[in-house]
C-alpha cells in the first residue's frame, strides 16, 4: 500500500494475529483486512460498525443482494480491489456466478427481477454521475421497492463509495481469484466486524 | 419518517468520529479534505482525486503530500476524509431524492 504504515505500522498483537491468518488460511490478509486494523478507533472500528449494519443488519434485501450492490456500486467505480472481492462474495451468497456474471455485464439484460434492477441502475447512476433526481427514485419505487429498501440500498452504496476509495487511493493489493474466493467464504461466515 | 436509523446512524457516528475526534491531523485540515475545498496545495490534489477520481491517485501524490511535510498519519486521516465526505455527499443526495419522490406521492 501507498503508506508505509499500512504496510507496517501494526504493534505485536496484531502482527500476530496476521502471521496466524495466513498460517491457518493459507492466504494473504487483504490489504482491506489490514487497513481497519490501523489505528482502529480512528477508522476502523467505525467503519467496521457501519459495513456491518448495511450488509448484514435487518434489510428485505438478501446477503446475495446487498453484495451484488456493491460489486455494481465498485465496478461503476472501477475499484478492480473490491469488484474482485465482492464478485466472489455475490457469486458464492447466491451460489451463482453466472447470474453475477451476467449484472456485471450488463444490467438491462440481466436475469434479475425488476426491483433489484432498478435500484443497481440507481445506485450506478449516483455513483457516476453524483446525483439522482426524484423521478430516478420514483421509477424504483414503481418498480416495487419498498422506500426502507431504497435506504438500505444507498447505505450500501455509501460504504462502497468509501472502501472503493480508499483502496484505490491506498493502492490495495489485487489478489488471485482463489484468494478473492477465500476471503468471500469469510466474509459470508463471519461478516464484516 | 425513517423507520429504520440504525445504519443511517452508524454512518454519521463514522463521520463525527473522524472528523471532530482525536487525530494528528488538524480538524480544519480534516474538515478541508471531507468538504473537498479549502486545502493548499499539494493537499488539495491528492484529497480532489481520492474524492473524484481514485483510480488516478500515483505514489507521487503521495510523495508530493510527504515532501510538504504532512506526516503518514496525518495522511491516512486526510485520504478517509476525503472518502468518506464525498461518499456522504452522495447518501445526502440519494436520500434528499427519496425524499423528494415520497413527498410528490403522498400530495399526489
Amino acid at each position: 500500500m501507498r503508506l508505509d504504515v499500512l504496510n507496517r505500522g501494526y504493534g505485536p498483537g496484531t502482527k500476530l494475529l496476521f502471521a496466524l491468518i495466513r498460517l491457518f488460511s493459507r492466504h494473504p490478509v487483504p490489504d482491506a483486512a489490514k487497513l481497519v486494523f490501523y489505528r482502529p478507533e480512528y477508522y476502523g472500528s467505525w467503519a467496521k460498525e457501519f459495513t456491518q449494519e448495511a450488509m448484514r443488519g435487518p434489510s428485505a434485501w438478501s446477503v446475495g443482494d446487498r453484495e451484488l450492490m456493491a460489486v455494481f456500486v465498485s465496478q461503476a467505480n472501477e475499484s478492480a480491489f473490491c469488484i474482485g472481492a465482492h464478485s466472489a462474495t455475490a457469486e458464492q451468497a447466491y451460489q451463482d456466478g453466472p447470474k453475477v456474471a451476467a449484472v456485471l455485464a450488463g444490467l438491462e439484460s440481466a436475469p434479475v427481477d425488476e426491483g433489484l434492477r432498478a435500484t443497481l441502475g440507481m445506485l450506478g447512476k449516483l455513483t457516476r454521475e453524483g446525483r439522482v433526481s426524484a423521478e430516478d427514485m420514483r421509477h424504483v419505487l414503481s418498480a416495487g421497492v419498498a422506500r426502507q429498501q431504497v435506504e438500505d440500498a444507498l447505505a450500501v452504496c455509501t460504504a462502497f463509495n468509501t472502501t472503493n476509495r480508499l483502496a484505490d487511493a491506498f493502492g490495495f493489493e489485487v489478489l488471485s481469484s482463489d484468494d478473492f474466493q477465500a476471503g468471500a467464504k469469510y466474509l459470508l461466515k463471519r461478516g464484516y466486524r | 419518517m425513517p423507520t429504520d436509523d440504525k445504519k443511517r446512524a452508524a454512518y454519521r457516528a463514522l463521520e463525527d468520529r473522524i472528523l471532530n475526534g482525536e487525530g494528528r491531523a488538524s480538524p480544519e485540515q480534516r474538515a478541508g479534505a471531507f468538504s473537498n475545498a479549502g486545502l493548499p496545495p499539494p493537499l488539495d490534489g491528492l484529497v480532489s482525486k481520492v474524492a473524484t477520481r481514485p483510480t488516478q491517485v500515483t505514489d507521487a501524490d503521495f510523495a508530493a503530500a510527504r515532501a510538504a511535510g504532512s506526516s503518514e498519519d496525518e495522511l491516512f486521516e486526510l485520504v478517509i476524509c476525503a472518502a468518506v465526505g464525498q461518499s456522504g455527499r452522495l447518501y445526502d443526495a440519494g436520500l434528499a431524492a427519496l425524499a423528494d419522490a415520497v413527498a410528490d406521492e403522498e400530495a399526489g
